[in-house]
């Protein structure tokens, strides 16, 4: 290596290091807050909840996400569910219509307008002072609402919290190493939680305060993120955003790569230009650590993954290259020595040790992210599906990402 | 509450991650010294065996040629030969390490005279190569090269090749490149045979000669050789 590429490479595993150190240490510091629910819970009071199911074509899932809504342990009379179907052109409509007796839910139709539209269409017909989304390929866990609304009930300061989003029964490889991925999510999010830092509000059962909406508007475009582009207003506006570790959602995540990498391309395309409109908040002391921490933490990933891929696909390179010319030289011959297995030759290198380590936490991360979400402590085999799949293709969205960025190309949303 | 930033954490992450660092750090300085250490205790051994052939065949160069076991160039020099070469790529080159090559070179230097002083005495005939090749400038040829040796000694774990970077600075290697006129615009440059050849050369056209020194003295090529020069 010469100088400048490994002073890089060593400087983005100091930072990779540092990020995960950071994490440790906030979990270290809080981790007596970290409450786990088991049963049932009661709040004084019971505030009245909207809670806005926006569909585009999601007849497989809706009547599933909506029943999840009807059993949650809370009255009845206090959630208003509002069922939006935004310009469907399969029978998601009809499915909706199955619920209108319902006294607590009401269906909407509107022309496709993008599922910032739907939402809109929801604040602008709520009469409650708490709003909150549920995707419709997303079911809630019976006590998830009311373990949320005891936050608010706790601490009047606080104006959205997210809950823990996991994967719904994950079928295959891909759908297993996001189950991983959302396991660190949790883990991730609530540390974040911890740090005031939360970067985005899922559409899955995130729970508001009206007074958000009425002080900073309604959702926006937010180049198809719109539940990131709100999170990002509200730190803006020092609005405290906390996650609910033990309120439960399940999502249906992509079973196939070409999915998962839409899907991953819109979000990270959705970073990137939120990022661009809201650069005048990195790095300023008084947007806490939200600025200085979360969004500087998202784009050194983009940019030491993208930097990695470049480093592999030239060692990938040069290593064909040497067998190509070794072919070229002496011509095919294999196994003509016998290959003895000696641990002289494993690396040393300082680098060696510190993606040991790097990895050790990012699997730490996950095994607590699981306890957080599923209450079982323990390794999972699967849980390392995570690390081909995402080492593999994440950089290939993030670039796809960059380069929509650059030529100002939107990506669809599936 | 939430928009206070810690400072004082930022900076207790900070020193940690900084010990983390410096505790890799030491783990490679450590296991790079093992590894030389590992190095160097097969260079003490192979220096021995040469000690000792050498010894025993002074003792019985009156007697019969019989006695005398085969000089030392076993695997091991080989093994020694490869684990120099990505001690030099992966452990960068130290001073340890080039100090630790030139001990090489000069081992192999050894077995390469007392080979042939065996040869000669007692009519043992082996075929030996000497490599000369450079890491000073990049010398692609060089690299084709070693590929072809490596390949050749696979194919004839009899056939012996002594290889030494030309760019060394040892004075018995110098003394080799003066007496094989070796100069380093024709680099990669071997012996074979007493013979001198200079740029690159074929597996195919190596092969033949290798086999010709090899009918030559009366060895016959190994078994399960499939591939031969036509």
């Amino acid at each position: 290596m010469t100088l400048i590429p490994a002073a890089i490479f060593h400087m983005l595993i100091f930072l990779s290091v540092y990020v995960q150190v950071f994490f440790l240490v906030t979990f270290i510091e809080n981790r007596k807050k970290i409450i786990m629910r088991n049963g049932k819970i009661i709040l004084a009071e019971y505030p009245a909840v909207t809670i806005v199911v926006p569909c585009w074509n999601e007849e497989n899932t809706v009547e599933k996400t909506v029943r999840s809504l009807l059993n949650l342990n809370y009255p009845k009379n206090k959630i208003q569910i509002f069922l939006i179907d935004d310009g469907s052109t399969d029978s998601t409509l009809n499915i909706l219509n199955k619920f209108v007796e319902y006294l607590n839910i009401k269906v909407f139709h509107k022309e496709n307008g993008g599922k910032y539209t739907a939402l809109n269409l929801g604040l602008q017909n709520m009469r409650t002072d708490f709003f909150g989304g549920l995707d419709a390929d997303s079911f809630a866990d019976p006590e998830s609402l009311v373990r949320i609304m005891s936050y608010f009930e706790k601490n009047p300061d606080i104006m959205a919290v997210v809950p823990s989003v996991t994967v719904d029964s994950p079928k295959n490889f891909i759908q297993n190493a996001q189950k991983a991925e959302y396991y660190m999510g949790v883990y991730f999010k609530k540390m974040l939680g911890f740090l005031g830092a939360i970067d985005v509000t899922p559409g899955p059962l995130t729970i508001f305060r009206k007074k958000v909406f009425d002080d900073l508007g309604y959702y926006r475009h937010g180049h198809n993120t719109e539940d990131m582009e709100i999170a990002y207003r509200m730190q803006k506006n020092h609005y405290k955003i906390e996650h609910c570790n033990d309120a439960y959602i399940y999502t249906n995540t992509p079973k196939t790569i070409r999915k998962l990498y839409r899907q991953r391309l819109r979000w990270i395309f959705g970073f990137i230009n939120n990022m661009i409109d809201y650069r005048n908040v990195l790095f300023r002391k008084k947007y806490g650590n939200f600025s200085i921490f979360t969004l500087p933490t998202r784009i050194a990933s983009i940019v030491a993954v993208g930097y990695l891929f470049g480093k592999i696909v030239y060692n990938l390179g040069d290593f064909l290259y040497s067998k190509v010319m070794q072919f070229k030289t002496v011509g095919f011959n294999p196994g003509v020595k016998n290959f003895i297995f000696d641990p002289f030759f494993f690396s040393a290198q300082t680098f060696f040790f510190l993606i040991i380590l790097t990895y050790s936490l990012i699997l730490f991360s996950m095994i607590f992210g699981r306890k957080m979400a599923e209450g079982k402590w323990g390794f999972s085999f699967k849980m390392l599906y995570f690390f081909p799949i995402f080492s593999i293709i994440a950089p290939f969205w993030l670039m796809n990402a960059v380069y929509n960025t650059l030529l100002k190309r939107r990506p669809a949303w599936r | 509450m939430n928009n206070n930033i810690d400072w004082k954490k930022y900076l207790i992450v900070l020193l940690i991650t900084v010990g983390l660092f410096l505790t890799a750090i030491y783990l490679s300085n450590y296991f790079g010294a093992q590894k030389i250490n590992q190095l160097k205790s097969i260079q003490d051994k192979i220096a021995i065996d040469i000690l000792s052939s050498e010894t025993q065949f002074s003792l019985l160069s009156e007697l019969s040629c019989k006695n005398i076991s085969d000089s030392v160039f076993s695997g091991e020099l080989g093994e020694l030969g490869s684990k120099l070469e990505w001690s030099q790529k992966n452990l960068g080159a130290s001073d340890e390490v080039s100090y630790l090559k030139k001990y090489y070179s000069l081992l192999q230097i050894k077995d390469y005279l007392l080979t042939k002083k065996i040869s000669a005495r007692c009519g043992v005939k082996s075929a030996f190569i000497l490599y000369f090749y450079t890491t000073a400038e990049n010398c692609s040829l060089c690299e084709q090269e070693s590929l072809v040796l490596s390949s050749l000694r696979d194919k004839y774990p009899e056939l012996r090749v002594y290889s030494f970077d030309y760019s060394i600075d040892l004075s018995a290697v110098k003394a080799m490149l003066q007496i094989y006129k070796i100069k380093d615009t024709e680099l990669p440059a071997l012996v074979l045979s007493d013979e001198l050849l200079t740029g690159f050369h074929s597996i195919e056209e190596l092969e033949s000669r290798v086999k010709e020194s090899f009918k030559l003295q009366g060895i016959k090529a190994p078994a399960g050789d499939n591939k031969t020069s036509s």
